[in-house]
């Protein structure tokens, strides 16, 4: 498989499954603010699919449009985190999912607009944008939840507990990312290590939260070798329209 | 139109005989076309009246989110998933120009809220039926939205300022809104069988819930006579909703669908189309809770507000610990 059309993949399909778990959240955020700002975050993730995919089907020229490459591919050609997989659940895990993504983005697009590939520089310049506001959100509201009351604090440890596990995956390279990484085109996942964890650390101490000792991750998803239980459910609603009606345009 | 049979004083409109010497200057300055802002005095059964319209308004912008809410994850394209929810996000926008809207009339978002969740505010009765397949989207859209803009453009002239901006602004994104839904029902018009079925299925559900936005006929009611002396009203319910019919009819034609109506025609004496009224019972039955969504939708708010509490909680006491920490610096 071209390394290039994998690693757009890769690219896109965490903005498209997290773009859909935002989504969500429609109607139900615990403030209208977080109801404007979710559904702006969603859809910010959605263009920002369309633009990966775009290019994916592009460079596979087989005819595949971004739609093509979202609706109709089953899981085990997903290539999306596992952490993007995870369910909602409460806000407080929302929004600490979403800050453990966007920070890992804004570090991994801000790279990408020196790519060697004038497409992928592209696509990272205008998404920097987006997902700069986005960081800056998800991280204010992390430390506000985290240095908020005793049930808060409390909510955003335990989500903090439980997501960290899949924070790992992100920075876990493979041969795809060796040879993308040998053209220019993206750094290597885990040369933005280090400056994630200072990122991360500064906000976890912001937050008074305590990031859990081990680094021992999930994998599975970005390779699409293992996903978790949830990328079917989610790809069970997701194309189910496109699958019962086939022919049909909309 | 998200204000529905909305009650002002209850005692008929004044005559200047009867008006004090504040109510008369009141009175030129709406007729003078002046726009009345917070600060300035008001009679108690305006800023009442406002209060209710303004707020039935937000409160149907921000339940609306959750028909429309119900298809983001099911959208047939990504870009059909983002125009809706950009649309979805612009209805929430809504729903806080005009809380913010009627917070300068001295009542609290929180108060509203807790209004809308003790069933003592109401919403439009459209976000009580169902969005049931994707064409409902489309029929959302170019109906709902439609019969909104038949009452909202003219309340950009309303009276009092901050509902009158909070309009044009809410105006010009709701016919991007309207246009987005005939484009749907375009689409599938000229679709599949199936699609075409979907999209007949859509404007049949749609049509008389539709026209009951506009509520029932008010020409003789004293509560509509005080609100367009006010202008906080500017049509009766009966001219916004004829002119509806007359805009909407040539568009289901365009679009090959039939309006399930067999009284409709064109009356070529009045150059309008003559229609059925809808069952009025229904309507009255839905106000009062006996839609086929009124449950869902309050359980769906009720949750989101009391989930959201710890969070709300959380971020004040946010707030408030660093407003501490900077005063103490």
């Amino acid at each position: 498989m071209d390394p290039v059309f994998e690693f757009c993949l890769r690219m896109g399909d965490n903005t498209l499954v997290l773009g859909h778990r935002v989504s969500e959240w429609c109607g139900h955020a615990p403030v209208l603010e977080e109801d404007i700002a979710l559904a702006n975050t969603a859809l910010d993730l959605i263009g920002q699919t369309q633009l990966w995919l775009g290019l994916a089907g592009e460079v596979e020229g087989k005819g595949r449009d971004a739609d093509a490459l979202a609706f109709r591919r089953d899981a085990w050609d997903f290539r999306s985190v596992l952490l993007v997989e995870q369910p909602g659940g409460d806000f407080g895990n929302t929004i600490l999912r979403q800050y453990l993504f966007d920070q890992w983005q804004a570090l991994f697009l801000a790279a990408l607009t020196s790519s060697s590939d004038d497409r992928v520089a592209a696509i990272a310049a205008k998404a920097s944008k987006e997902v700069a506001y986005h960081v800056e959100r998800s991280r204010g509201t992390v430390v506000g939840l985290g240095d908020g009351t005793a049930e808060s604090h409390a909510r955003m440890q335990a989500a903090l507990d439980r997501l960290y596990p899949y924070v790992g995956e992100l920075f876990a390279g493979d041969t795809v990312d060796e040879e993308i990484a040998a053209r220019g085109i993206a750094p290597l996942p885990g040369s933005l290590r280090d400056a994630y964890d200072a990122a991360l650390s500064e906000t976890v101490a912001k937050a008074t939260l305590t990031l859990p000792e081990s680094r021992w991750t999930h994998t599975g998803g970005r390779d699409g070798t293992r996903h978790s239980e949830h990328l079917g459910h989610i790809l069970t609603e997701m194309q189910w329209l496109q699958r019962a009606y086939p022919d049909a345009t909309w | 139109m998200y204000a529905q049979m909305v009650k002002s004083t209850g005692h008929g409109v004044k005559s200047r005989a009867e008006m004090s010497a504040e109510e008369a200057h009141f009175q030129d300055r709406i007729d003078a076309g002046e726009k009345i802002e917070p600060k300035d005095w008001m009679p108690d059964g305006y800023r009442a009246t406002l209060i209710r319209q303004i707020a039935q308004h937000a409160h149907s912008e921000v339940v609306g989110q959750l028909p429309e809410g119900n298809w983001v994850t099911r959208a047939p394209t990504l870009e059909r998933k983002a125009i809706l929810l950009a649309k979805v996000q612009d209805e929430a926008g809504h729903g806080l120009y005009l809380y913010c809207a009627a917070e300068t009339l001295g009542v609290s978002r929180d108060e509203l809220t807790d209004a809308l969740l003790d069933g003592s505010m109401k919403y439009s009765s459209i976000f009580n039926y169902p969005t049931l397949t994707w064409a409902d989207i489309g029929a959302v859209g170019w109906l709902v939205d439609g019969a909104a803009i038949m009452n909202q453009v003219p309340l950009q002239r309303t009276s009092f300022g901050p509902y009158s901006r909070a309009m044009i602004r809410i105006c010009k994104e709701e016919s991007f809104h309207q246009r987005q839904g005939f484009d749907i029902m375009m689409k599938m018009a000229q679709g599949t069988e199936a699609q075409r079925r979907m999209a007949q299925d859509a404007l049949n559900r749609f049509w008389y819930p539709s026209l009951m936005m506009f509520g029932p006929s008010d020409k003789d009611s004293v509560h509509s006579a005080q609100s367009v002396a006010w202008k906080i009203k500017i049509n009766t319910n009966d001219e916004l909703r004829q002119k509806f019919v007359d805009q909407t009819v040539p568009q289901a034609a365009y679009l090959g669908l039939s309006i399930p109506d067999p009284e409709l025609e064109l009356n070529d004496d009045t150059g309008h189309y003559d229609f059925s009224e809808p069952d009025w019972s229904e309507f009255f039955a839905v106000l009062k809770g006996n839609g086929p969504c009124n449950t869902d939708r309050m359980d769906a708010r009720q949750k989101a507000w009391d989930d959201g509490a710890w969070v709300r909680d959380g971020l004040m006491a946010h707030a408030e610990k660093r407003n501490a920490r900077t005063a103490a610096e």
